[in-house]
């Protein structure tokens, strides 16, 4: 249903404008700008922090509102009335999943104060691979999905490698400035437009691990830490107060969760509602065409890190679907929904006993997916430590460092791995 | 070698304690309040050890909130405070299964059966140190004498521990109506009991031996009775330690044992020194006033707002009362005719109102003697009635009203006024000469006057002494706009930055500011309130918010000199138009005694608590009530039709049945709605249906042991009762499905429920241990496919019990739907009926807009009585929302229950005769949508937007300002 204040963003606008994207994770969406530039799009990836943001979004949201959408919104104010772009050629991008969450109303929560702070012009993009809004100058086609797929997986192979490295390097930020390295490369390459072809990108794969691994390292016993929650305020370093940089500070080994579960959990949630209430056939099919191959994209990565063998591979979705049962049904699919608690017991299962599980304040799905299931998954397995974190604009450093402190306080340090050499 | 002393600092959010011991014994130990100057405190209290250590080294350990900070600074090892705990209890106290510990601000418990298991108090959690104190505040006694008064007890009012600012929404007009204040003090200690077991423990048992440390638990011994008594503990099992205040700072010390670093203790002074110059600017704002120049200008242009007074003693005449007697001060004015302030008194009401104004009318008769003869008196306020009652005053008003009477008089072209009193902040448009739109905070997020107290004083300042030290600030702190308790770690966080006091009470000032116009007013510029703006109230006496709400708007205000008597002067100018007045005579007032006692409404099943007000001369004000029963009167003269009353009978009439199988069904969440489907399927099946019935303040405590997520709606969390109490009555199964979608009725975008009405059942079934008694079935399916519902039906039946045929669920089905379709159709029927009456008779209506669950006696704490009584038919809004068109809205219409708000909301701005209230439960993240949509389509007609927000308890005498105000801002426009 067209919204009230639905501006297209219309193929003249293709020329010149510039679309801002909020930074969600800083590899991941850099890539996706690749992608969008090879289109011949203008995108900027908004990486500003600071004050002003949590003000602005204080001050065009409802203060009830959900953090991530205080924080993207006020970002997004912020940008527009900072001077440093116009405008009237200015257009956002929000990616949103859509469903029963509050979430799903981000976009009209961007219009509305877009038209609040008189900038009701600025046409906003939803990207929803559900589609919600039609935009003539911004068709969500099969090339760019599969561009962004890349986007996607190449984002979650270096933040799993980087977070598998930074601990242990010699020098430190070395890890960090490979992967910025190896952003700006695949950004590029992304960035050609041309087919992208799936032998270069195992290719990739495997040389990215190749250069990690040959990151001078010194092993050490350390907590590894696993990091959770709703999608924003787990990832973005400006929803969680830089939460990883905190617990590396803090002498741990960040594990988290990759983006493109997210996607695969989407898919499924599709195939679980035909399962559940029946629906239409033909689509089941294509979801379940869909799901079976990123699947299989997802194992190839994991197949390509086991072959190099310096570095532990994800779970294969397959398996952490699995997690869920005899915890929580799958047809909770609202936010995170079954995913959260899966991932919480797949870290558990693959060795990270020590869990943070981020929301913003008064998150609706959380109450059952987060907070409801830690009992469940304490007594079933009693030497995990799972620490709730509240995000909000009112909570405070101080306070949620305490609460991390004490969890870490109670970590008890794995031997470094194994296989790694 | 010399010998090596161990030394344990703990710093807390608002204590500081330090431990020293050797192998054997402890040599020193102290604990003192270090008003936010945790370095200064730390260095001075080190001082103290310096005999003892003269000479021998020292290993040492920083622990606690505040603490974090300064062992960053200073490069000191520092241990966790909750974790240092644990390490104490098991080496003092190895038998020990549990430790409860109350801190400032920080609540812990530490399981030790079955695992060791460690937990502290959310982000959003009273029920700690700092509650206390607040509380003892606002009875204005010391934290002492609340420990000594709680001895008194007789009675347990409920009160909101969630947060200070629920809790003084609870107290407040318990105190006004006259409650005792023992009593009040013992319910303040039960609530942070039971805030700690429903926030901590987290459906985890407490039992065996419990250890209780901190700070408030050493020294209030009716603390430590509340907690003994509600977890039933024996005397041996209930442990207060003598180290308790020193739990934490032992533990540092003993964590200091583990480190290879000696120090001296002048290398430690050294450092804590050195590290005083690092103070982190961040995040801070402009300064308040540049230079003393700037500020007398200001202060010069503010004077000049003032009213005439006249000497009392020079004048002879008729005079008029006005009274205000607010939530924390009372307030006076007596005016001539020429409307001079001939009297005027301002001053706490120190939890007993009635007094103050007895004494206070004592002093005005005297001064009056003969020559001034009182003609006509008004009272305004929380105790408005309490007052009315006790003396006999002319008029009772209600506080807006008496608010733009004031504010007219000053400035006849105000078009808006903003109010910041002790406790609420109230803001109302101005239209053509009339009340346009009220807006009041909700219970949430009242950073008001007696907030900026609080915090003067846990610094150690008076508010006034605090607000000057405001105007110093070079760089106030940025504290954002949150509640109270937010608040207090927004504080905590600057202070450990090092932020000074000034640039503390600067941040507050502009917080509060911040608060009001962000989140109660929810403007985006100044021209959206008005050209002519009036602020008042006691808080704007503080330069300091004056200056910051005129920084933040961009625009100067007027601040009446008068800004904190602005209600009694109202009410007095109201006063004007009595003939003949009934105040209480002076020679009634010398025999004025006033006693109050508590007592149970037996009215109903709802058992108010009332408090019945003796005033010595056989008259009696009762309060407390939620209908008008308990007033003696019996039943009200008319009885208006109520949506809300007619659904509840519906509801609860359907029969439970006879059958070999019980079936219970929670009357929860989305029940509400459903019920009659799920009844008439199961009837169908041959079950018997047991309803779990409306809830009680008892329902919810029955199940508080077992939620775990405490910021989730309190139609959620009361859940956990009615689960409980079907388990109890032995019923065959449990039924509660997993909904994701509601009914499509045809008009939105989807038909979701939203995610804790959808998936509850998940919740309840980890976190219920009981439900292993009973079969718990929460199938998922699609209720608006039958043939969905009866296979998923027929599926699960035949697991659990057998023998049902699928033409027989089918059927079933099919029953459920038309039963619910003729409830769904009785409603809307009742509804236009209830309109028909309405317009027949010329009574207003109400739209009392919420969602089916608020209908609940409890959840809803009868608040369609209440409107009833106001003289306003009440009707739901799935009653009349199918009257209008489908709503366009700026959002996603996705939800089905909020659909009807919006379609509600269109039907009462088509109708003049028709008012929209909403209610909405705190933590319904929802709402933050749907209210600002209901808000701008009523508005957009140029209609009131009244909002009602509400949680475990509410007092309805904030409501009923709320609905006074609407009533009275209605009446002023016709």
């Amino acid at each position: 249903m067209k919204n009230h204040y639905y501006v297209p963003f219309t193929k003249e606008m293709k020329k010149d404008y510039t679309i801002l994207v909020p930074t969600m994770l800083p590899m991941h969406f850099k890539l996706i700008i690749g992608v969008l530039e090879s289109y011949g799009y203008q995108a900027e990836l908004l990486e500003t922090s600071g004050p002003a943001i949590v003000e602005n979004g204080l001050k065009y949201v409802h203060n009830d509102t959900c953090y991530p959408a205080l924080l993207v919104i006020g970002q997004f104010i912020d940008a527009l009335q900072s001077g440093k772009y116009d405008p009237r050629k200015t257009a956002l991008m929000m990616f949103q999943t859509g469903g029963g969450c509050r979430a799903s109303n981000y976009i009209s929560l961007i219009r509305k104060a877009l038209a609040k702070a008189g900038m009701e012009y600025v046409p906003v993009i939803s990207m929803s691979f559900a589609g919600i809004e039609k935009h003539p100058g911004f068709r969500l086609d099969l090339p760019k999905i599969h561009g962004m797929m890349y986007a996607i997986f190449y984002g979650d192979l270096l933040m799993s490698l980087v977070n598998q490295t930074r601990p242990y390097e010699n020098t430190p930020g070395e890890a960090e400035a490979l992967a910025e390295r190896w952003c700006a490369r695949l950004a590029a390459e992304l960035g050609r437009g041309k087919r992208i072809s799936y032998k270069k990108v195992k290719q990739n794969y495997r040389q990215m691990l190749q250069d990690f691994a040959a990151i001078p390292k010194t092993m050490r016993p350390t907590v590894k830490v696993g990091v959770v929650g709703e999608i924003f305020v787990k990832y973005s370093p400006l929803g969680n107060n830089d939460l990883e940089r905190f617990l590396v500070r803090e002498g741990a080994e960040t594990v988290v969760p990759g983006l493109a579960d997210f996607l695969l959990y989407c898919l499924y949630n599709s195939i679980v509602d035909y399962r559940l209430y029946g629906g239409n056939a033909l689509k089941d099919q294509v979801m379940k065409l869909a799901y079976r191959f990123l699947c299989g994209k997802k194992n190839d990565v994991i197949r390509i890190m086991k072959e190099e063998g310096s570095f532990d591979a994800p779970t294969p979705f397959e398996v952490t679907v699995e997690m869920a049962k005899g915890y929580i049904d799958h047809g909770t699919k609202m936010g995170e929904g079954w995913l959260l608690t899966a991932e919480m017991l797949e870290l558990a299962h693959s060795g990270v006993k020590n869990i943070v599980c981020t929301q913003p304040f008064g998150c609706l799905p959380n109450h059952i997916c987060g907070k409801g299931m830690m009992k469940p998954i304490k007594e079933k397995n009693p030497d995990v430590n799972i620490v709730a974190i509240d995000y909000d604009p009112g909570a405070t450093k101080v306070n949620q460092e305490n609460r991390l402190k004490l969890m870490l306080a109670n970590a008890v340090p794995t031997e470094k791995r194994s296989h790694q050499r | 070698m010399s010998e090596v002393l161990y030394l344990g600092i703990d710093i807390g959010s608002t204590t500081a304690k330090v431990v020293l011991r050797n192998e054997k014994e402890v040599l020193f130990d102290c604990y003192e309040r270090h008003f936010s100057q945790v370095r200064e405190k730390t260095a001075e209290l080190l001082e103290r050890i310096r005999p003892l250590v003269e000479g021998k080294k020292l290993a040492f350990a920083i622990s606690g909130s505040a603490g974090l900070g300064l062992a960053e600074a200073i490069g000191a090892p520092f241990i966790q405070e909750v974790f240092a705990t644990g390490e104490v209890v098991k080496h003092l106290e190895p038998d020990t299964s549990c430790v409860i510990e109350l801190g400032g601000e920080d609540a812990k418990i530490i399981f030790f059966d079955g695992g060791m298991d460690e937990r502290m108090n959310g982000s959003c959690a009273g029920g700690t140190g700092a509650f206390i104190d607040q509380m003892a505040t606002l009875l204005n006694v010391t934290v002492d004498e609340l420990d000594a008064l709680s001895e008194g007890c007789t009675r347990l009012y409920p009160i909101a521990s969630r947060c200070g600012v629920f809790a003084k929404t609870d107290i407040q007009p318990l105190l006004n109506q006259g409650a005792r204040k023992e009593d009040v003090a013992a319910s303040i200690f039960q609530a942070v009991v039971n805030q700690t077991i429903a926030g901590l423990a987290q459906g985890k048992r407490i039992k065996g031996k419990v250890l209780f440390l901190g700070g408030p638990l050493y020294y209030c011994k009716g603390l430590r009775r509340r907690f003994a008594e509600t977890l039933k503990l024996s005397e041996e099992n209930a442990v207060f330690p003598e180290y308790g205040r020193f739990a934490v700072a032992y533990g540092a010390s003993m964590y200091a044992e583990q480190q290879q670093e000696r120090f001296l203790l002048d290398d430690i002074l050294e450092r804590i020194k050195a590290s005083q110059g690092q103070v982190v600017l961040q995040d801070r704002l402009q300064a308040l006033f540049e230079n003393d120049e700037e500020y007398q200008q200001f202060a010069e242009r503010h004077r000049k707002a003032d009213v005439p007074h006249k000497e009392i003693a020079s004048y002879a005449g008729k005079a008029y009362l006005g009274i205000d007697c607010g939530s924390t001060t009372t307030k006076m004015t007596l005016l001539s005719e020429e409307n001079e302030i001939l009297y005027s008194y301002y001053a706490s009401n120190q939890g007993n109102p009635v007094e103050i104004v007895r004494e206070q009318l004592l002093r005005l008769y005297e001064l009056c003697g003969s020559r001034i003869q009182i003609a006509g008196s008004a009272v305004t306020g929380y105790g408005e009635e309490l007052i009315k009652n006790a003396f006999s005053v002319d008029y009772g008003l209600v506080e807006t009203i008496a608010h733009y009477t004031a504010a007219k008089y000053f400035r006849p072209d105000v078009d808006f006024i903003l109010d910041i009193g002790g406790q609420d902040i109230k803001c109302f448009k101005i239209r053509n000469g009339a009340i346009d739109s009220i807006m009041l905070n909700e219970a949430c997020s009242s950073g008001c006057g007696s907030f900026l107290e609080t915090f003067a004083k846990a610094m150690g300042y008076s508010i006034e002494a605090f607000a000057r030290q405001g105007l110093l600030g070079k760089a106030p702190v940025n504290l954002g706009s949150r509640c109270t308790v937010f608040m207090n770690s927004s504080v905590k966080q600057s202070q450990k930055d090092g932020a000074t006091v000034e640039d503390i009470s600067a941040g507050l000032s502009i917080s509060v500011v911040k608060n009001a116009i962000y989140k109660v007013i929810r403007a985006g510029s100044a021209d959206e309130l008005g050209q002519h703006i009036v602020v008042q109230g006691g808080t704007f006496y503080n330069d300091a918010v004056l200056r910051a709400f005129e920084r933040e708007l961009g625009r100067e205000v007027i601040r009446p000199a008068i800004a904190g008597l602005m209600g009694a002067y109202g009410a007095a100018l109201y006063a004007k138009k009595c003939r003949k007045s009934s105040l209480i005579s002076p020679e009634s007032l010398q025999r004025f005694a006033h006693t109050a006692k508590s007592a149970l409404c037996k009215g109903c099943t709802n058992q108010c608590h009332l408090t019945v007000n003796s005033f010595g001369d056989g008259r009696r004000f009762i309060s407390g009530n939620q209908c008008e029963k308990g007033l003696g009167l019996g039943e009200q003269k008319e009885s208006l039709p109520n949506l809300y009353a007619f659904k509840r009978d519906y509801l609860m009439s359907l029969p439970e049945g006879e059958g070999e199988r019980t079936v219970g069904l929670p009357l929860a969440l989305g029940m509400y709605e459903l019920l009659p489907l799920w009844h008439g399927i199961f009837r169908a099946l041959g079950f018997k249906v047991r309803l779990s019935g409306m809830s009680t303040r008892r329902t919810y405590e029955k199940g508080q042991f077992s939620i775990p997520s405490d910021t989730a709606c309190y139609p959620a969390k009361i859940m956990h009762g009615h689960v409980q109490l079907l388990i109890k009555e032995g019923v065959d199964a449990i039924f509660y499905p997993c909904l994701t979608f509601n009914r499509d009725e045809g008009d939105t975008d989807n038909h979701f429920n939203c995610p804790v009405v959808a998936y509850y059942s998940e919740l309840l079934q980890g976190n219920m241990e009981d439900l292993a008694k009973t079969k718990f079935l929460y199938p998922y399916m699609d209720i608006n496919k039958p043939k969905n519902m009866a296979e998923v039906l027929l599926k699960l039946l035949n697991e659990q019990f057998g023998g049902f045929t699928k033409k027989q669920v089918a059927s079933a089905v099919k029953a459920g739907l038309a039963a619910y379709k003729t409830y769904m159709d009785a409603v809307k029927e009742e509804g236009r009926r209830a309109l028909a009456f309405a317009r027949e008779r010329g009574k207003r209506i109400m739209i009392l807009a919420g969602r089916p669950y608020h209908i609940d006696a409890e959840i809803g704490h009868g608040i369609d009585k209440l409107a009833t009584s106001l003289g306003f038919v009440v009707v739901s809004e799935d009653s009349v929302f199918d009257l209008a068109k489908p709503q366009k809205v700026k959002v996603l219409n996705q939800w089905t229950y909020h659909a009807r708000l919006y379609r509600a909301a269109r039907y009462a701005a088509e109708h003049p005769d028709t008012e929209l209230v909403q209610l909405v439960s705190f933590g319904c993240g929802v709402d933050a949508i749907t209210t600002d949509e209901v808000r701008s389509i009523l508005e957009e007609a140029g209609r009131y937007y009244t909002q009602i927000k509400i949680d475990e308890i509410t007092n309805l005498g904030a409501v009923r300002i709320r609905l006074r105000s609407l009533l009275g801002a209605l009446e002023e426009k016709e």
